[in-house]
């Protein structure tokens, strides 16, 4: 069984940044067989808490639990609304609270929605870039949404062949390290 | 078991008047506070060290004398001394000084500052933070236990036949605790040399501090030092007290909601929920306290941090008054716990005494 997450930054009800997320995590979910267990993250509903963790340090129990499903997912799904030019500043402060490491080889597909088309190189120059800092492993098809493709084949095709792309990608067992696992003998820091 | 105070040293307005203390009268409540611990009858006052506004402890041992000249028993620390970017050689030798003013009531704590900028500020580099810690304070081990030394390293100019004065009291070099929010090569320095670890424990949740005193444990057993529950554990802890629960809870509520750290992020509720902060009658801080025992072992000392946000002195010297009532309670109760084999924090009677007998 593969663990797939989805993390959603859309906002209103019903969203078509979720609705994107599901098409893509349908997909997926097809391409693996039906052999995948999808978790769903809606940032909206955990906001107060990734802003409370910018403050504190630290994640509240239930900001705590949604990092602990991404990370220990075998693949991830992020999808973000394009909110003045860019991924939204919620959808960026989530990852900005994970740790740096915690992504490493992770395979990731980005997806984002917006009103128009002409956004549509927000993957390539907003999120391809911030999952290249996190060295995850972005899936060579992003999926952009306009409001005028909802309903188009090629969105359609687009979608099922970014989930092929990360069923391939997902089916490795990922660990994720603790600070504790990765302290260096103290002679070794003397010799330094 | 000891217990004490630390304190940060902040400057902050009194959210509920406006009032901003001027540095002077900071300093000087921090003296207060330090007068006021003895008096309650708690063992430790440490003192935080700053550079930058809004705190005030920039010269820990220029307070920490003043105040062991009006002081008889109490203990007096640091939380904590940059080890990073003060000289090791100037370290070795406040403090020494400060022993022998002290009659030996002195221990420190090593850290690595809070904030980058104060690498360049002391012409350091900050990407050499692990580097630096463990560099200087191995010279600063070796100053404080050998009368001549010649050492050459990465960050400071060789030494040839150097005596760093004076010489530590007694030949006893004041205890070192090791404090840490995140790394654990701290954790690993300070098994390795058989020092203490002081987990901070404020702000964070139990859970973050409980992997890095684990690791010091069983690595101080692996130097053989002794068993990993003889191991010399400190933590932090953070309270506010009054008779009635609810009377401290509306009382310190403004405090929390302003305070820099936390402010104006979670609840009241939520953080100390979520944290080790206690807001309360001083029966839910007794019970409270008592469950850090569970969750990090027997343990040696226990800081809290009392004198934070803006609260004006008047209010932190009745949470010592508080403080000095639960205290004994606590003491009896950690102490009845602990097995005969794990030892008390060393103080300078015990490290003399061991010195002798060895």
């Amino acid at each position: 069984m593969t663990a797939i997450a989805v993390v959603t930054a859309g906002l209103s009800q019903p969203s078509s940044t979720r609705l994107l997320a599901d098409q893509l995590a349908a997909a997926t979910r097809e391409a693996l067989g039906g052999d995948a267990e999808v978790a769903v993250i809606e940032l909206r509903d955990i906001a107060v808490d990734v802003t409370n963790n910018m403050l504190t340090g630290f994640p509240s129990p239930k900001l705590s639990a949604a990092v602990e499903t991404v990370t220990a997912a075998d693949a991830l799904i992020a999808v973000t609304p394009v909110f003045t030019a860019s991924y939204s500043g919620l959808f960026k402060s989530f990852f900005d609270v994970l740790d740096k490491d915690s992504l490493v080889g992770k395979p990731v597909l980005i997806a984002a929605t917006g009103g128009t088309e002409r956004h549509s190189l927000v993957l390539d120059y907003q999120l391809r870039p911030m999952f290249a800092y996190l060295r995850a492993e972005v899936t060579p098809t992003g999926v952009y949404a306009a409001s005028s493709d909802f309903g188009s084949p090629s969105l359609h095709d687009r979608v099922r062949r970014a989930g092929a792309e990360l069923a391939d990608r997902a089916t490795g067992v990922r660990t994720t390290s603790k600070p504790a696992d990765t302290f260096i003998p103290f002679e070794q820091l003397l010799a330094q | 078991m000891q217990f004490g105070v630390f304190t940060v040293g902040d400057v902050t307005t009194d959210p509920t008047t406006g009032v901003t203390p001027t540095e002077a009268e900071r300093i000087k409540a921090m003296v207060a506070i330090a007068l006021k611990a003895e008096e309650v009858g708690l063992d430790v006052f440490a003192t935080g060290e700053h550079h930058n506004p809004p705190f005030v402890p920039s010269s820990p041992t220029t307070m920490l004398g003043y105040v062991a000249a009006r002081t008889e028993k109490i203990i007096l620390s640091t939380s904590t001394t940059l080890i990073t970017t003060n000289d090791p050689v100037k370290i070795a030798e406040d403090f020494a000084m400060l022993q022998h003013l002290a009659d030996g009531r002195v221990d420190l704590m090593m850290g690595r500052g809070n904030t980058g900028p104060v690498y360049p500020w002391f012409g350091q580099d900050i990407r050499q933070g692990i580097p630096l810690a463990v560099e200087n304070y191995a010279l600063l081990h070796k100053l404080w236990r050998e009368d001549v030394v010649n050492w050459s390293g990465k960050f400071r100019t060789p030494l040839q036949e150097f005596t760093s004065t004076p010489r530590p009291l007694d030949g006893v070099p004041p205890f070192v605790w090791h404090g840490s929010i995140r790394s654990p090569e701290i954790a690993e320095q300070a098994a390795y040399y058989g020092d203490g670890f002081f987990a901070n424990h404020i702000f964070w949740p139990t859970y973050h501090f409980q992997q890095l005193i684990q690791l010091y444990r069983q690595r101080f057993e692996h130097y053989g030092h002794g068993s990993a529950d003889q191991a010399v554990v400190g933590l932090g802890g953070q309270v506010f007290m009054r008779r009635n629960s609810q009377d401290a809870v509306r009382e310190f509520r403004p405090y929390f909601d302003n305070a820099p750290v936390y402010g104006h992020g979670p609840s009241l509720e939520d953080f100390t929920s979520q944290t080790p902060l206690t807001v309360g009658s001083p029966q839910e801080v007794i019970d409270k306290t008592l469950t850090f025992r569970e969750h990090f072992g027997d343990y040696q000392r226990q800081l809290f941090l009392m004198d934070h946000a803006g609260l004006p002195l008047k209010t932190v010297l009745e949470q010592l008054d508080l403080l000095g009532e639960i205290v004994p309670v606590l003491r009896k109760e950690l102490d009845a716990k602990r097995p005969a084999h794990v030892p008390d924090a060393p103080t300078h009677e015990s490290l003399k005494q061991k010195k002798v007998s060895a």
